[in-house]
């Protein structure tokens, strides 16, 4: 058995691949996160009548908007979770094995 | 009062009842927590055995306030389409949590995020540091929560302010004290599913009313109010103190420390994301449901019996159970307002009484070398003396206007605590001078600013202008602190702290060695 430290047996490439793809997530993740969630305060504040307009009698654009911020986040976190689930877990462990194998 | 013909303001019995059921079931879940809770990891961690879901739903519980439940539904009965906005305000921080925080957290920490930050920069500067913005966080939300909690459940049961807020910290006290970590999360756990489920009954009844249709609930919600009821109103005055308000709650999510303290309860980074995604969905559906209870009680109740109530509406969902379940409904309701009330507090005091033991106790006054019996034990008195405090802030801020301070709760955990993490978690050449720089500018901002803001010099002090624009100051103190923490970090580099970033990162991204 070699004596080597763990670390200095690691797939080097491998894991700075799966740090950049996963910050690459992330950040693209909060982006749309924060795009949608100040995209509507600013609409709010600098356009409201956008979010006045009728779609039907008694309905406006504002409501289905709304909501659909609150799914989205939903959304958003489901698609994480998705992807570390299969993605990312799946190079943890490819990583782990190169550790263990040395 | 005299226009509005109700129950709401006296005890009830079947309200006493709901009340009593939720009390010995949560005391006698306390009594065999506390025959488990003797080691640390117990206490603060719940011996890290919560499941995703189960951590999910106590996430869920520790986030959403009574304050947020009745204020929300009652800023909708009275402003309509403007108590949305609100509402999504407080969500859309959980997938930044998501996506920056938790899984760094769970790999890096203990059993408070303060230990995150201790992991690489200079251990005992740093918790001096990052225990004064958690406990800056803990005290202001503990302030809101407990004035709003002696007014709510005087105007729900009827009883004197003080001895509501006696009762409530009482009772908290016992949880958190007996049953550490455990009882807490199964208190929030109950009260999630009791609040998630009743307002879903609420729903239910008010869509029966309506023949299961919106369009309908919308029609005669603008038919009586007006279309006003279904469009922006004046709740965004000025586009930079909306977008101030947002970032204090977008990232002030990922910085409570009562919140991140519920990431140590589980096993691993997995299950820690799975739970993130659970919370969420029962956060966005109550949301949902409470946007939905606002409109069905301005329709059945009707804006002039909600404001006759109170002029903030916070009775409204009580009414609307009343109108549409009866008493029987409604002492379920105010039962389960209390029980929201109890478990907010208890999270609190909880994260408040690790950050004194754990931060500043064993990590700075005993340079860690404390024994686990004797940290417990200090945990155990700081609970009670922070239980103590919280009656004592309660009865003290009576009567006073406090909902300024959730903002700057908020506004305090994204300035001190959000950028603290973030640049611990990616930046290498973060330093522990830059790291105490920007926790004190983000705290100091934070606070100063509002005090000069209208919503304190003005409204509060009666001062003509405020020095400072915004009501809210989280754009100015948030880039402050980053801003803060890079100088700091360029003036006075921490080369160890920057060595072993290597190692932090193969503990953050693989879990190897993770506690």
């Amino acid at each position: 058995m070699d004596k080597k430290h763990p670390l200095e047996a690691m797939d080097r490439e491998k894991f700075q691949e799966l740090v950049v793809n996963k910050w690459k997530v992330s950040l693209s993740l909060t982006a749309a996160m924060m795009l949608a969630y100040f995209g509507f305060i600013l609409v709010l504040a600098y356009a409201p009548r956008l979010l006045s307009v009728k779609i039907g009698e008694h309905m406006t654009l504002g409501i289905p908007i709304g909501i659909m911020v609150i799914v989205l986040a939903i959304v958003l976190t489901g698609i994480y979770v998705f992807w570390a689930n299969s993605s990312y877990d799946r190079k943890v462990q490819e990583v782990l094995k190169s550790m263990r194998r040395k | 009062m005299d226009i509005v013909d109700t129950a709401i303001g006296q005890p009830s019995a079947t309200s006493i009842t709901f009340f009593l059921i939720f009390i010995i079931a949560t005391l006698t879940i306390t009594y065999y927590a506390a025959k488990k809770s003797k080691s640390a990891s117990q206490f603060y961690a719940a011996g890290r055995g919560v499941t995703g879901m189960q951590n999910g739903l106590a996430l869920s519980g520790d986030y959403m306030s009574a304050a947020s439940f009745l204020g929300i539904a009652g800023l909708v009965s009275l402003r309509g389409f403007d108590g949305l906005i609100y509402s999504i305000g407080f969500l859309v921080g959980w997938p930044i949590l998501m996506f920056l925080i938790a899984e760094p957290l769970r790999n890096l920490g203990k059993f408070t995020f303060v230990d995150v930050l201790a992991y690489r920069l200079s251990k005992r500067p740093i918790r001096i540091a990052a225990s004064g913005g958690s406990l800056m966080t803990v005290f202001f939300y503990l302030i809101a929560q407990m004035v709003g909690a002696g007014t709510l459940i005087m105007m729900i049961f009827g009883m004197p302010y003080e001895l509501a807020v006696v009762i409530v910290g009482m009772v908290m006290i016992m949880y958190v004290l007996f049953g550490g970590m455990i009882a807490t999360t199964w208190v929030q756990i109950i009260k999630a599913v009791l609040l998630l489920s009743g307002g879903t009954i609420m729903v239910l009844l008010i869509m029966i009313h309506f023949g299961f249709s919106y369009g309908e609930l919308f029609r005669q919600a603008s038919m009586t109010y007006g279309d006003r009821v279904l469009e922006p109103g004046g709740l965004v005055a000025s586009p930079l103190d909306a977008v101030s308000l947002g970032i204090a709650l977008m990232f002030g999510t990922a910085g409570l420390p009562h919140i991140l303290m519920r990431f140590y309860t589980v096993r691993d980074a997995k299950t820690a994301r799975r739970s993130v995604f659970y919370a969420t969905g029962f956060i966005g559906f109550f949301y949902i449901l409470t946007f939905t209870i606002g409109f069905g009680a301005m329709v059945i109740v009707g804006q002039e019996a909600i404001a006759a109530m109170d002029s903030g509406g916070n009775m409204a969902a009580m009414l609307l159970a009343e109108a549409t379940g009866g008493a029987v409904f409604l002492g379920f309701i105010a039962a389960v307002a209390f029980a929201t009330i109890l478990a907010v507090v208890a999270g609190l005091t909880l994260a408040g009484a690790s950050t004194l033991s754990h931060d500043l106790y064993a990590g700075v006054f005993r340079f860690g070398r404390s024994t686990e019996k004797e940290e417990v034990k200090v945990a155990r008195i700081s609970t009670l003396s922070l239980g103590v405090m919280a009656i004592v802030l309660g009865l003290v801020f009576q009567g006073q206007n406090v909902a300024f301070m959730v903002g700057l709760a908020f506004a305090v955990a994204a300035s001190a605590n959000f950028p603290a993490l973030v640049l611990s978690i990616l930046w290498r050449n973060y330093s522990t001078f830059g790291a105490c720089l920007s926790i004190v500018t983000g705290t100091v901002l934070a606070v100063g600013l509002i005090i000069i803001s209208p919503t304190v010099w003005v409204e509060i002090l009666n001062n003509p202008t405020a020095i400072f624009p915004l009501s809210n100051p989280a754009i100015i103190s948030v880039a402050g602190a980053f801003a803060a923490g890079y100088i700091g970090s360029k003036l006075r580099p921490d080369p160890e702290a920057s060595s072993r970033y290597e190692e932090q990162k193969v503990r953050n991204y693989l879990g190897v060695g993770a506690e």
